[in-house]
């Protein structure tokens, strides 16, 4: 392979080289530094005068002396079964001392799309056990479902304890987890790694670790790498893989920075134009297939800057994701956990796993009906706080009351309290029996009479029964 | 025909490859003409000419291509292909049918596959609606394929085909590539031909758009309507309801047809489509919904250049049923995509920048796109139409960005979704003070004929109680509801019943789903009958509390869910009265 010494300028993660023969769009490039070390990018132009390559690590050490080749492929990723239970650096190293990876194959990292026509409609209801979740933020097998997060908040646990309890119903299939950290601290990534050892998890995982003190422009590519090795298992292997991808707000910084490099016209607040097919071609990688027996379901775990939701990290991912979960400050300092906002939270495939044939015929309404009911009572505490509670119609101070038993019966659990789903629902039934039944115009008669715990009740007692609420 | 040989242009070479954007040098070339790119023989379209640089924009991954590879121009503009065989089809940006590709490549979509937009062997049953002798212009509907249960097919003469008399015409079963009709000097006419996307097909004359595109979504029908032949926007924040709302007019909408582009969005939303139309049936043939229908699916991490054609071909397939004399409608999802494809491929050509980054020509592409939206008569002279209803994703969902902006300065119609109402639940999520439809005062007399002489004194109520309502609230924020006088806390009832009953619609509720203007109008009549009641009552003395313990209050919205709700709705009517009279008999 010809070695070019014709660097002729190097600009935050760019390297210039000229007078080469013709070279492929997008292929990988190794930088050779005086001292051997072999530095890996990637070619973002190229034409008959220069070739601008991406370095994905630090351009410390490359100057003009340094050795160019360029290897006529695309970025490929060695992949196999055995990469389960290892540990691998955000450039797809191993880093936990174990051997090399032998691999089964060499994937194209940016993965093609899934032709939509060949996809099947995600609609395999999975457990997580939390009510706000599963309840009324439903997730489904192969959706992509975000944690919209904020500084110091608690979504590495959640994210933990998702993946902990996260089962389909009635199912024991093979499942993975693939975990991509990028840019996240030391004591971040001990944290999942020692969740993961504890339970065993480990076993089952592939873990990718680009850590704070990583150079940045790795980030770019550690989520490709994760879903290369995640289709590889999904769709090769027939497993059902749980990709987390953590902090995604870190690898659009890492894609600023490159914008910034190549002097590109920014697009809101400085980041690159392109931000949303960029994330969309991580995003876009999850799903079921038709006729393959595995899937690939996707939390990325993002913290919102200024936990402003209108910021374009979290702007763009909701635009692509199918729905998102929300972690609320205000919840949070309340000592609620998991502090989830179901108000700006949404699953959208949600309607595609619940009802008869996954949960239960009344998941539906119970949940538009939580829904109702919570929002019109947060609403009034503002409310409230201006003109006090006695100002409240009788009705306003019972929606008032329900929102405060909500967060603290439905939306509080434990950090190992794994709810059933009918736990989930008949608790939400039991805390819309607060409300006189004319109120829930969301929910048909038929099933109010069949699950409301007054007429279950009698049908049960025989007699009407006053209920109390406390259950 | 197929012998048609093109005069060789000479090949130009690779000079530079930037992700979608390529140049060539030593090409011959037009703007917008279609290119092979590289030994693969990629496609891609001339979108500027610079000196010797030629700059193509390719329609697939260009991962790989060196400098030098060869470019060869065919010198044909990018065209979809119009027959038979379009109805159930799902193509990617540039026409490519999905099903076919997934036979081609499998489940993941590579490179370099082109495949025609018509399939070449299967044979549809054309019966002829001309004859020997008789003379044909361009337009003129020469025969009929059954191509669905639910869409005749009409079979016209090319509109850049200048007709003449009949020589020999086909009955049977053919190809769309064989000649089913000849023409006296010789011209050969087949059942399929091919038009340049970023082309409008010519028409006779635009008509007034006013008949309703009834969609079976009260707020829509109700309060804001699209006529047919009208354009309309859909903004809203992301999760809101742009999509549900699209689907759900490709879904109860009575166009004819419906085209759905799915333009840089998600791959699944297309599968529940293809999933979901197939299993649903048309309220008016009973045909399943697929039948009636074509999808293009370029989704986001399909290419972008192939992004920005697939509002092109979409269009030109829906003007092509138009020219048969049908009603279509486009529903494009999102065209804040589409813009931003145009933004990156502008950036790569390093053209100035507009505002926000997006090129100076957007808001003319935007308006040549809404202006091919009309109700015409077609060239044969029938009237058909296409209306387009386009989806806009504004960033952090602020109306003030440059692709809402200059949507708005286009659209008649104006469907403002609101991420406070779909937090709450309340769906569709359309805000009820901030959308218009310009097309109310022409549609008046449509509503008057055929729902009711009443209908638009109906809507005006309704819309008036919901204003003050938006008053009143801005006084409750302040002093609490119990402060308001007794009959300003009605107004506020009456208002919640309008918009719980009315307004929110579950577009997941089999019946609920769809709701004909019949039944509208039975809603809207049976809240007013409860609104004069109940003002009367308190008038008489009866209290607020009273009167929004009246049954009838919690029992109405059931009526959504109830498919034959008349009997049902009769009841409460009639025990409303009765609860009403009581009342009032109580307090003298
Ligand atoms: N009419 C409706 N009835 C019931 N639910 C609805 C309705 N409209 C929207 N929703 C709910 O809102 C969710 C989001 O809607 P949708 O996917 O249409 O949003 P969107 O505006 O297209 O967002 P994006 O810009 O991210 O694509 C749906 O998944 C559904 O749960
Ligand atoms: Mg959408």
């Amino acid at each position: 392979m010809k070695e070019y010494r014709t660097i002729t300028q190097i600009a935050g993660p760019l390297v210039f080289v000229e007078k080469t023969e013709p070279i492929g769009y997008a292929e990988l490039v190794n930088i050779v530094l005086a001292d051997g070390t072999i530095k890996r990018g990637q070619v973002l132009d190229t034409s008959d005068e220069i070739v601008v390559v991406q370095v994905f690590e630090t351009t410390a050490g490359i100057g003009r002396d340094s050795g160019v080749r360029f290897t006529g492929e695309t970025i490929k990723m060695p992949v196999g079964r055995e990469m389960l239970g290892r540990i691998l650096s955000g450039g797809g190293k191993p880093i936990d001392g174990g051997p090399e990876i032998v691999p089964e194959k060499r994937l194209d990292i940016t993965g093609a799309a899934i032709n939509p026509y060949a996809r099947h409609p995600p609609e395999e209801f999975i457990q997580t056990g939390i009510s706000t979740i599963d309840g009324m933020n439903t997730l489904v097998r192969g959706q992509k479902l975000p944690i919209f997060s904020g500084a110091g908040l608690p979504h590495n646990d959640i994210a933990l304890q998702i993946a902990r309890q996260s089962k389909v119903l009635g199912a024991k299939e093979s499942f993975a987890v693939v975990f991509a950290a990028m840019g996240i601290t030391k004591e971040e990534a001990n944290h999942f790694m020692a969740d993961f050892e504890r339970t065993g998890a480990l076993e089952r995982a592939v873990v990718f670790l680009n850590l704070a003190d990583d150079p940045a422009v790795e980030r770019i590519i550690t989520p490709r790498l994760a879903l290369t090795t995640a289709e590889y298992l999904a769709f090769t292997l027939g497993m059902h893989v749980l990709v987390i991808l953590t902090d995604m707000t870190n690898y659009c910084e890492a894609l600023r920075q490159i914008g910034a490099a190549r002097e590109e016209v920014p697009g809101r607040r400085g980041y690159p134009g392109y931000m949303y097919t960029d994330l969309a071609s991580i995003y876009e990688r999850a799903g079921v297939i038709h006729g393959m027996s595995g899937s690939i379901t996707q939390f990325p775990i993002l913290t919102m800057p200024g936990d402003d939701i209108t910021h374009p990290i979290p702007d763009l991912t909701g635009y692509i994701t199918e729905g998102q979960i929300v972690i609320s400050r205000e919840l949070h300092r309340k000592g609620i956990y998991p502090p989830i906002n179901v108000l700006p939270s949404l699953s959208r495939l949600m309607n595609l796993g619940i009802g008869e044939k996954h949960t239960r015929e009344d998941h539906k309404k119970v949940s538009d009906q939580l829904y109702a009911a919570y929002a019109e009572g947060n609403d009034l505490r503002g409310l409230v706080a201006i003109v006090g509670k006695d100002a409240l119609s009788e009705r306003d101070r019972m929606f008032l009351e329900f929102a405060d038993l909500f967060e603290d019966r439905f939306v509080r659990q434990g950090k190992d309290e794994n709810r059933a789903i009918t736990q989930t629902l008949d608790l939400g039934w039991e805390l819309l029996a607060t409300l006189p039944v004319e109120q829930l115009v969301r929910i048909d008669r038929g099933l109010i009479e069949k699950y409301h715990p007054k007429f279950r009740g009698q049908r049960q007692a025989g007699a009407a029964q006053p209920q109390s609420v406390k259950g | 025909m197929k012998e048609e040989k093109k005069t060789v242009s000479k090949a130009g070479v690779l000079r530079r490859i930037s992700g979608p954007v390529v140049t060539a040098v030593g090409l011959e070339a037009h703007m917008y003409d279609l290119v092979k790119v590289g030994r693969e023989e990629l496609m891609g379209e001339v979108i500027k000419i610079k000196g010797e640089d030629v700059i193509i924009q390719v329609y697939e991954d260009t991962a790989g291509i060196r400098p030098g590879e060869p470019v060869v121009n065919t010198s044909l503009p990018l065209a979809v292909e119009l027959g038979p065989g379009l109805m159930k089809s799902i193509y990617d940006g540039i026409q490519r049918p999905l099903s076919v590709l997934v036979d081609r490549m499998g489940n993941f979509i590579e490179r370099g596959v082109s495949a025609p937009g018509l399939d070449r062997t299967a044979r549809w049953d054309f019966k002829p609606l001309v004859k020997k002798g008789d003379r044909v212009s361009a337009g003129s509907i020469i025969g009929e394929v059954p191509e669905t249960r639910s869409i005749v097919h009409r079979i016209m003469v090319p509109p850049n085909v200048k007709g003449g008399v009949v020589k020999e015409i086909r009955e049977g079963k053919f190809t769309v590539e064989e000649v089913v009709c000849t023409l006296e000097d010789g011209t050969a006419l087949t059942m399929m031909h091919k038009w340049p996307v970023r082309v409008p097909r010519p028409y006779q004359e635009k008509l007034n758009p006013d008949i309703p595109l009834l969609t079976g979504q009260r707020i829509l029908d109700g309060l804001f309507p699209i006529a047919k032949g009208g354009t309309a926007a859909i903004p809203g924040p992301f999760g809101s309801g742009k999509t549900v709302t699209q689907q759900q007019l490709a879904k109860w909408s009575d166009a004819k047809i419906v085209v759905y582009i799915g333009c840089g969005e998600r791959g699944n939303e297309m599968t529940e489509v293809l999933t979901e139309f197939p299993n649903l049936l048309d309220p008016t043939t009973g045909n399943p919904l697929m039948e009636r229908t074509t999808l293009i699916a370029n989704t986001s991490n399909m290419p972008v250049a192939a992004r920005e054609a697939s509002v092109y071909t979409g269009i030109t397939i829906a003007e092509y049923f138009r020219d048969m004399g049908y009603d279509v409608s486009l529903m494009a999802d999102s065209t804040s995509r589409w813009a931003e494809a145009m933004r990156e491929i502008s950036s790569r050509l390093e053209e100035m920048p507009g505002e926000e980054g997006y090129p100076a020509y957007l808001a003319a592409r935007l308006s040549e796109f809404y202006e091919r939206a009309g109700r015409v008569r077609t060239l044969n002279g029938q009237h058909g139409s296409v209306s387009v209803i386009g989806a806009v994703s504004p960033p952090g969902g602020d109306f003030s960005e440059p692709v809402t902006q200059n949507t708005l300065r286009i659209v008649k119609v104006f469907w403002a979704l609101d991420a406070k109402l779909s937090q709450r639940r309340h769906f569709p999520a359309i805000n009820w003070l901030n959308s218009y439809s310009l097309y109310l005062d022409i549609l008046n007399d449509w509503y008057a004929a055929n729902v009711s002489p009443e209908w638009n004194t109906l809507r005006a109520w309704m819309m008036e109680v919901l204003q003050k309502e938006a008053e009143l609230q801005e006084i409750v924020q302040l002093v609490g509801s119990d402060a308001l006088p007794e009959e300003q806390q009605i107004t506020i009832e009456i208002a919640r019943m309008i918009r719980e009953i009315f307004l929110q619609q579950n577009a997941y509720d089999k019946v609920d789903t769809y709701c004909d203007m019949t039944k509208q109008y039975d809603m809207v009549k049976a809240i007013r009958k409860f609104s004069d009641l109940a003002y009367a009552a308190q008038a008489a003395g009866v209290l607020p509390q009273q009167v929004m313990a009246v049954k009838a209050k919690s029992e109405l919205p059931q009526i959504k869910f109830i498919k034959d709700y008349r009997p049902e709705l009769a009841r409460i009517m009639d025990s409303m009265e009765k609860e009403f009279n009581a009342l009032r008999a109580g307090i003298s």
